[in-house]
């Protein structure tokens, strides 16, 4: 019981942390300021407006109309000679209680129903989502013309009618999130404990949807205030009051004489609304954590890659070789200006022919040595050192901070090419797999659509696929993950490159297809003598293929050598530990059945 | 595809009878006295309940509506309450005009947003800067003020165009055009900004897909891999926002046709609203759900066009 009370104690206190932060955060924020205190002058005024306001909302001075600014009526007058600062001011009461009066309702009926349907899921939720699909598919404003004209005219009556109609936007926000944290572990450790579902729901839930909250009811307080004002505007609202829609409708009316007026409820609309999206967006900045990266670092480095266009000439003695890293640093640039290093000073190179194996647990630089050399590292990545030379020229030239895209552009696919780890998510589901490997044939090749459908047809038939044509013709989710991957090396190599570099090929398929695809690499590999780079957690995969490996931590190289060398003789401590968490030749360990026989007496 | 077609419009056609029992019965449950505000204070008690016979306003809810139901399936949808014109056909000559503009600007929309937001997602920088500050400022103006000052500067200040409309059956195609221009304007703006900007980041986060690596590693080029696959691949985002921007838009096109007097549905629903002509309204609540029915059947379509996975099942 004390183990369930402690970690409740602990997000307590962590809520109110990040609270505190985000607001410093929000407030830190010029435009999250700025909107605060915009928000604070309107709802001040507000307030006092019967104190500021030097006129009554109605009071009309007929022998006064449409009056320039003068000293006694600040903005002037409209055609009935009442006072436009005074009006305005009253309108700001007006509209702000709408639109608080809105959210309210949309809130007490979306945020309740959200949470049930979110928890309970079951009938409710289905009726909740019939009721929501007729609710979406109504226009705002032709429903609240049909409430006018049920009703007449009331400010108050067309407000709460729009709340219900903005409520499905607070039941989708909350059910979302509550679905999501539903199966947290947090929530059933609570249920566990005993908590019932209501203080559940209290206490874990409600603080993960507030701040999606807030964040919505500053979007939908403008949009009421928008909806309210364009009622008003046609004319359809409560004339005896002052709002900012009749003013405009008032200025607009007058439009030939003093267009003025309608500068004024314009001014203030769009001023509120705005402010109410700044802080909106203020608030979702304030809780994302991390501050973002300076873009104009960016630019600099990315502009100085122009100044480096001369073509430098490789180190003599290295042409010969198919791919030649020296030295290479990979960085990423961090929000307080220095750059992280996930990849630190490697050299290697790979011949033709050859199979390099790059070994390293997950973290160690691998994966992004590796997509260096195909120049499809992400855009935030930066070269912090070091060249790439791919057949003799660079691809990464000394000083360059980015894979030079001009020069891989025309090697890539043609000549290197890459064969992923994750099958599914690397074929586009949008498109037939024979057109996603018709289609880099054609562009890279440049021969017909026919002859590359001829080609695919063999090239399925090459990577074992039984029934070419029937795969040709399906979608990528139609496919097993083990056709799927057999599909992506028979893209790789199906513009007869020079180099492959497969990405941890085997890890994300069962055990048994592994063995095949290792299998049918091997074979492409000795047959059709084309160079590959292997990057792999796994020293299996490595003994299975490899010529030669290199064994990365950290982002620095370890050990590099011959395989039999360093499977045999490892120099390196972390070699040996990698290898000797290899499980294969290994004696097995104490049974678990009897384990499970103790805990059946 | 066609049963599926089928079970939408089935769907659709539940809504439609849901919607128009919700509405009938808040139209005529709500109003106590149609009668005398039609025929105003002076009228006797008699006339009066004259009248309400007239209307049929004597016979229970659930009658008056199975009537409104039978008439409306054979196509009348019964007469103003003011002027007697059928309201059917005042909604046949006035629908065109609306949708044709309706029609327009969400095609501006779509090519619009589509392209600021792919430009925004892939060039970054001042770009992308501009769309974010855009979408913003188009937040923040509703569309019909917007539409109040193009017509105070451009037409009314400025006489570039012509500030009320000129439409009539038989004007020339270009008094179209130019009475149409402005409102489009007014109807797209805030479209534009909000649609850029949701294209934007769904085109980022189709960019961000291993898929996007492994075609660019088989040497497609980074034209043909936005236009021909991330687009694709955002583009059911981007429909979802485009008919919710539909859906708002044939409210927000009343003021706007108010505001530039077009004679389309607009000046319509605001006299029979201010003037409670129940008929009228019911009448225009049903076009504006069946155009919803509609747009939602052919945003379901599209997506089971671009997505392989939607049109199997």
């Amino acid at each position: 019981m004390t183990a369930s009370v402690t970690p409740e104690i602990a997000t307590g206190q962590t809520g109110t942390v990040v609270r505190s932060t985000a607001i410093r955060r929000l407030l830190k924020n010029p435009l999250g300021l700025a909107s605060v205190i915009i928000l604070a002058v309107i709802v001040l005024l507000a307030l006092f407006a019967p104190i500021l306001a030097p006129f009554g909302e109605n009071y009309a001075n007929i022998g006064k109309t449409l009056a320039a600014p003068d000293s006694v009526n600040i903005l002037g007058t409209d055609s009935s000679g009442r006072d436009v600062w005074s009006r305005l001011l009253f309108g700001s009461q007006i509209t702000l209680l709408s639109a608080v009066l809105c959210a309210a309702v949309a809130v007490a009926l979306g945020l309740p129903a959200g949470l049930i349907a979110g928890y309970y899921g079951g009938l409710f939720e289905t009726t909740s989502n019939w009721v929501i699909s007729i609710l979406m598919s109504l226009p705002g404003l032709i429903v609240l013309l049909t409430i006018r004209a049920a009703f007449g005219p009331s400010v108050w009556i067309s407000m709460v009618a729009f709340g219900i109609l903005i409520s499905p936007s607070y039941f989708l926000l909350t059910r979302t999130a509550v679905r999501a944290v539903r199966n947290e572990l947090y929530v059933d450790a609570a249920r566990v404990s005993g908590l019932s579902d209501l203080s559940i729901m209290g206490r874990h839930i409600f603080s993960v949807v507030r701040a999606p909250i807030i964040i919505q009811t500053a979007g939908i307080c403008g949009v009421a205030i928008a909806i309210q004002s364009g009622l008003e505007f046609l004319g359809l609202g409560d004339p005896t009051m002052a709002t900012w829609g009749v003013m405009l409708s008032e200025g607009f009316k007058n439009v030939y004489l003093t267009p003025t007026l309608l500068l004024w409820p314009a001014l203030a609309i769009a001023l509120t609304i705005g402010a109410l999206v700044l802080l909106g967006n203020a608030i979702r900045d304030a809780l994302e954590d991390g501050e973002k990266i300076k873009a104009p670092k960016v630019s600099k480095v990315a502009g100085s890659v122009k100044a480096n266009t001369g073509n430098h000439a490789v180190q003599k003695g290295t042409e010969h070789h198919l791919v030649k890293v020296t030295n290479l640093g990979v960085g990423y640039p961090q929000a307080d200006g220095s750059i992280k290093k996930v990849v630190d000073d490697v050299s290697f190179h790979v011949d033709r022919g050859e199979v390099l194996g790059i070994v390293g647990e997950s973290g160690s630089g691998k994966s992004q040595t590796a997509f260096s050399i195909l120049g499809l590292l992400p855009d935030t990545a930066r070269i912090v050192g070091g060249t790439i030379q791919f057949d003799g020229n660079y691809t990464v030239q000394p000083g360059d901070d980015r894979v030079n895209q001009q020069r891989l552009s025309k090697i890539r696919g043609r000549r290197v090419s890459y064969i992923p780890q994750e099958p599914m998510s690397n074929l586009d589901p949008a498109f037939t797999i024979g057109y996603q490997l018709v289609t880099p044939m054609v562009r890279v090749l440049g021969i017909s659509k026919s002859e590359a459908k001829k080609r695919a047809m063999k090239l399925l038939e090459d990577v074992g696929i039984t029934y070419p044509e029937r795969t040709f013709k399906a979608y990528p989710h139609e496919v097993s993950g083990g056709m799927a991957q057999r599909v992506l090396i028979a893209g790789a190599i199906s513009c007869e490159p020079d180099l492959v570099i497969a990405d941890e090929p085997t890890t994300a398929l069962d055990v048994t297809v592994q063995a095949e695809v290792l299998d049918l690499l091997r074979g492409l590999q000795s047959r059709l003598n084309i160079g590959v780079i292997l990057v792999t957690h796994n020293f299996g995969v490595v003994s299975d293929l490899c010529d030669r490996v290199v064994v990365m931590q950290n982002g620095r190289l370890v050990e590099e050598g011959d395989v039999r060398e360093i499977l045999r003789n490892p120099k390196e401590k972390y070699t040996q530990t990698l290898l000797s968490s290899m499980l294969e030749g290994k004696t097995p360990m104490t049974m678990l059945v009897s384990t499970v026989e103790e805990v059946a007496l | 595809m066609i049963k599926f077609v089928i079970k939408r419009l089935a769907s659709g056609v539940v809504v439609l009878l849901a919607v128009s029992v919700l509405t009938f019965s808040l139209l005529y449950a709500a109003g106590g006295s149609i009668a005398r505000n039609i025929l105003g204070d002076t009228a006797t008690a008699e006339q009066v309940a004259l009248k309400e016979h007239e209307l049929g306003l004597d016979q229970p809810l659930f009658v008056r509506y199975f009537t409104w139901l039978s008439n409306a399936l054979k196509g009348d949808l019964g007469s103003s309450w003011f002027s007697s014109e059928p309201v059917a056909s005042s909604l046949a000559t006035r629908v065109p005009v609306t949708m044709t503009m309706v029609i327009s600007a969400m095609i501006i929309i779509a090519i619009l947003a589509t392209l600021i937001g792919s430009a925004a997602a892939v060039k970054r920088g001042w770009v992308d800067r501009v769309v974010q500050i855009g979408a913003v400022i188009g937040d923040s103006v509703p569309g019909f003020v917007i539409g109040i000052f193009l017509v105070t500067i451009l037409a009314i200040q400025l006489k570039m165009f012509p500030a009320t409309s000129t439409i009539a059956p038989g004007v020339p195609a270009s008094a179209w055009i130019a009475s149409m221009a402005l409102p489009v304007v007014a109807l797209i703006i805030n479209g534009v900004t909000g649609g850029a900007q949701q294209i934007r980041s769904a085109v980022i986060k189709q960019f961000e897909k291993d898929y996007v690596r492994t075609l660019r590693s088989r040497g497609i080029g980074e034209g043909e891999i936005l236009f021909k696959h991330v687009l694709r691949s955002a583009a059911p985002a981007g429909l979802t926002v485009l008919s919710l921007q539909l859906i708002g838009m044939l409210g927000g096109v009343v003021i706007i046709e108010q505001i530039f007097a077009l004679p389309g549905i607009g000046p319509l629903a605001v006299t029979a609203t201010s003037q409670s002509d129940l008929p009228v309204v019911m009448g225009i609540v049903m076009y504006t759900v069946v155009v919803v029915i509609v747009v939602n059947l052919i945003v379901d379509l599209l997506n089971g066009w671009l997505n392989p996975k939607v049109r199997v099942s």
